[in-house]
């Protein structure tokens, strides 16, 4: 799960990294008035999407007035703010974050990550901060510094050290900046997060060491022990498909094809729709519909796919295991009677109770196109789909 | 031969009392594995399906002589499900359940390796189907009819894709030696390579097919593994061709967030190092069946 900036420079000001003054704003007149609440003369105003390149893409900007912070704010309320990371549909900003401006003098990257490699919590920096890691990695990999965590002892005071000192920090500086890197790591360890980001981290024109952005991402399998956490979900940041389906237990992922997807196991669902592209066709979504797949939960995913307008054809493929066959069979049945399908289906089963799942399949009258093998199934989806376009 | 179980090993089922962990235990027990006893804290002393139940999993092991256990202990509980299990000198555990916090798997394979590698336990799992020694014994949640006993090894992520594969092999009448799924987690019990490494060792197993997905770097690994220190040929397949860059796929590890994580990545560095790869999952069986037959090695 994401969060915003300005509930990340929450969470980390909580654990002691300091942060630049602040307030969140839901109107632009909120957004003017945070300027007399913060005091100063220039303030940074700074549109909040679950997204990175927001800067490049206008949502950042430095205001000198409040007439300024006024009629920005206007601008980027509503709109669908278009990054590098957000894909063509943009992220909607309902929020926007008033801080106040500081001198810069240099910028640092300040990262923690959950290496699957090693195992363990992995610390990355750069003097080169300001850059995304993509292109920190790709560009200036010298800068790069990294080090591991061992679980057992924590973030040690030295290792910390020896990061501040490696990111050519002056003297006076390094204690500050340990102790920021060892509550970044409490943070990360404490609330489950899978990536801490601070980019950057700045040594301001007085020496002081501030986060000027921050991001956080959360371990969805633990936020059952996080209720805090959960609640800074913010649902217009998701794509409202997917979070309908998340909200019915369904794993479920938007693509850009037209033919939908209901499958059984995720590497399997992965699997078919492999074999739907290299069929000629092009998957509209991702779709597990998990182990036990009741007739309810197969109509509530038809439902689910049949709400993408961009779908012509729907391949259902089940493997049964634990599940049978002719269960799986009858809710397709049902969902075809309850759902009114009218584009082509293709179901494909296997696995316990085949036959009888066919026999149900075959015996309930409906237009549905049955396969034996993966490649069968969707090939004869692609196939449905040209002839209907033919 | 198989590798990690057979018709000997003695199965401890953690969780035995609640609905899913009875009704697995009981599946595994009629396709032939010797399950002595179940452990649920609280329930000791009870019986269920005729079998003891223990409240500690050392109790349990002292009672039965264990060497196995099998995990379906819901996720806030299922970390420490698995270190108890390594201090009550269990040898292999499988760990099924699906939704257990990263940080606790991070915290449960620094734990087990405090234990020298010669007296450390084998964890394959969590979020899996489980292993299961056709014809032998089972320790999961798998549909067993689907595996013919044979000399193909499987090892793999996913459950279901598993199972695509098992059944395209068992059309074409070849059988299993033994099938391990090491889950969809970022981190998880055991990789590829460590499982390849067992049916390298194995005078049971000709040749083994290995199925990834994106994400993560244990194929990679797995493939320079293959290169150099296995004779036995290795076929694969790598699900998710046609999945986008930074999305999570339904299983917790199958995101693409680095370098060498992409599945047309993986196949090229499969590819790469010698292992046969699959040209598209309806062909798994075939595959297998076209490297058996090159090598002169019988279905």
């Amino acid at each position: 799960m994401d969060i915003h900036e300005y509930q990340a420079k929450e969470i980390l000001a909580r654990f002691g990294v300091p942060v630049p003054k602040g307030g969140l704003a839901y109107s632009p007149e909120q957004a003017g008035y945070r300027s007399h609440e913060l005091g100063g003369e220039r303030w940074v105003v700074k549109a909040q999407i679950h997204s990175g390149g927001r800067g490049e893409a206008g949502g950042v900007r430095l205001c000198g007035s409040d007439k300024e912070i006024r009629d920005y704010a206007a601008e980027l309320f509503g709109k669908r703010l278009v990054t590098r990371q957000s894909g063509a549909e943009g992220r909607l900003v309902g929020r926007v974050y008033v801080e106040e401006a500081c001198e810069i003098a240099r910028e640092i990257y300040f990262g923690l990550v959950l290496d699957r490699k090693t195992e363990r919590i992995m610390i990355v920096a750069s003097s080169a901060g300001g850059m995304e890691i993509e292109e920190l990695s790709a560009e200036h990999p010298d800068t790069l510094l990294r080090m591991t965590v061992d679980p057992a002892s924590g973030f040690l005071d030295y290792q910390a050290r020896e990061l501040a000192y490696g990111l050519g920090l002056d003297s006076g500086q390094v204690a500050e900046a340990a102790k920021i890197f060892r509550a970044c790591y409490r943070a990360f360890r404490d609330l489950d997060a899978t990536m801490v980001e601070i980019n950057p981290l700045v040594t301001t024109a007085r020496g002081n060491l501030l986060a000027l952005d921050a991001k956080m991402s959360f371990d969805d399998n633990a936020l059952f022990r996080h209720p805090e956490v959960s609640e800074l979900r913010d649902m217009s940041q998701e794509d409202p498909m997917e979070a309908h389906a998340a909200d019915r237990g369904l794993a479920y992922v938007a693509l850009d094809g037209n033919i939908g997807c209901m499958i059984n196991g995720a590497g399997l669902a992965m699997a078919t729709m492999d074999m739907i592209k290299l069929s000629g066709g092009l998957p509209a979504n991702f779709l597990d519909i998990g182990g036990g797949a009741s007739p309810e939960r197969v109509l509530s995913a038809f439902r689910l796919v049949l709400r993408d307008p961009k779908v012509e054809a729907i391949l259902v493929n089940i493997f049964a295991g634990i599940n049978r066959c002719d269960w799986v069979a009858e809710g397709v049945v049902q969902a075809f009677r309850k759902a009114r399908i009218d584009i082509p289906v293709v179901v494909r089963l296997s696995g316990t109770n085949v036959a009888e799942g066919k026999r149900i399949l075959a015996a309930s009258g409906l237009p549905i196109i049955t396969a034996d093998t993966l490649a069968e199934a969707a090939e004869r989806a692609v196939g449905a789909v040209a002839r209907k376009a033919a | 031969m198989s590798i990690l179980i057979d018709e000997t090993t003695r199965v401890l089922v953690q969780g035995m009392s609640g609905r899913i962990g009875r009704f697995h235990a009981e599946d595994m027990i009629a396709n032939g594995t010797r399950v002595v006893g179940g452990v649920t804290p609280g329930k000791g002393g009870s019986e269920i399906l005729g079998l003891p139940v223990f409240n500690t999993m050392r109790g349990a092991v002292a009672e039965t002589g264990a060497e196995a256990s099998i995990v379906f202990v819901p996720p806030p509980f299922a970390a420490d499900a698995i270190m108890e299990a390594a201090d009550a000198g269990i040898r292999y555990c499988v760990c099924i359940t699906d939704g257990i916090p990263a940080q606790d798997m991070m915290r449960v394979k620094r734990y087990m390796r405090r234990y020298p590698r010669e007296r450390r336990m084998r964890l394959t799992g969590p979020n899996c189907a489980g292993t299961i020694s056709p014809g032998k014994a089972m320790m999961g949640i798998m549909p067993a009819h689907i595996y013919a006993p044979g000399r193909v090894g499987i090892v793999g992520r996913s459950g279901t894709l598993g199972y695509e594969a098992a059944s395209q092999m068992q059309a074409l009448g070849i059988g299993v030696s033994t099938s391990v799924g090491i889950g969809g987690d970022p981190i998880n019990g055991s990789s590829f390579r460590d499982i390849l490494e067992l049916f390298e060792a194995d005078p049971g197993t000709d040749a083994v097919m290995m199925i990834g997905e994106i994400g993560g770097p244990q194929e990679a690994e797995a493939a320079a593994y293959a290169r150099d220190h296995m004779a036995k040929p290795v076929i694969a397949y790598v699900a998710g061709l046609s999945a986008p860059k930074g999305r999570k796929m339904g299983h917790a590890g199958a995101i693409v967030s680095a370098f060498g994580e992409s599945a047309q990545e993986k196949v090229e560095i499969l590819a790469g190092a010698g292992v046969t790869v699959a040209p598209h999952p309806s062909a798994m069986g075939e595959t297998v069946a076209a490297v058996l037959d090159r090598m002169g090695l019988a279905a």
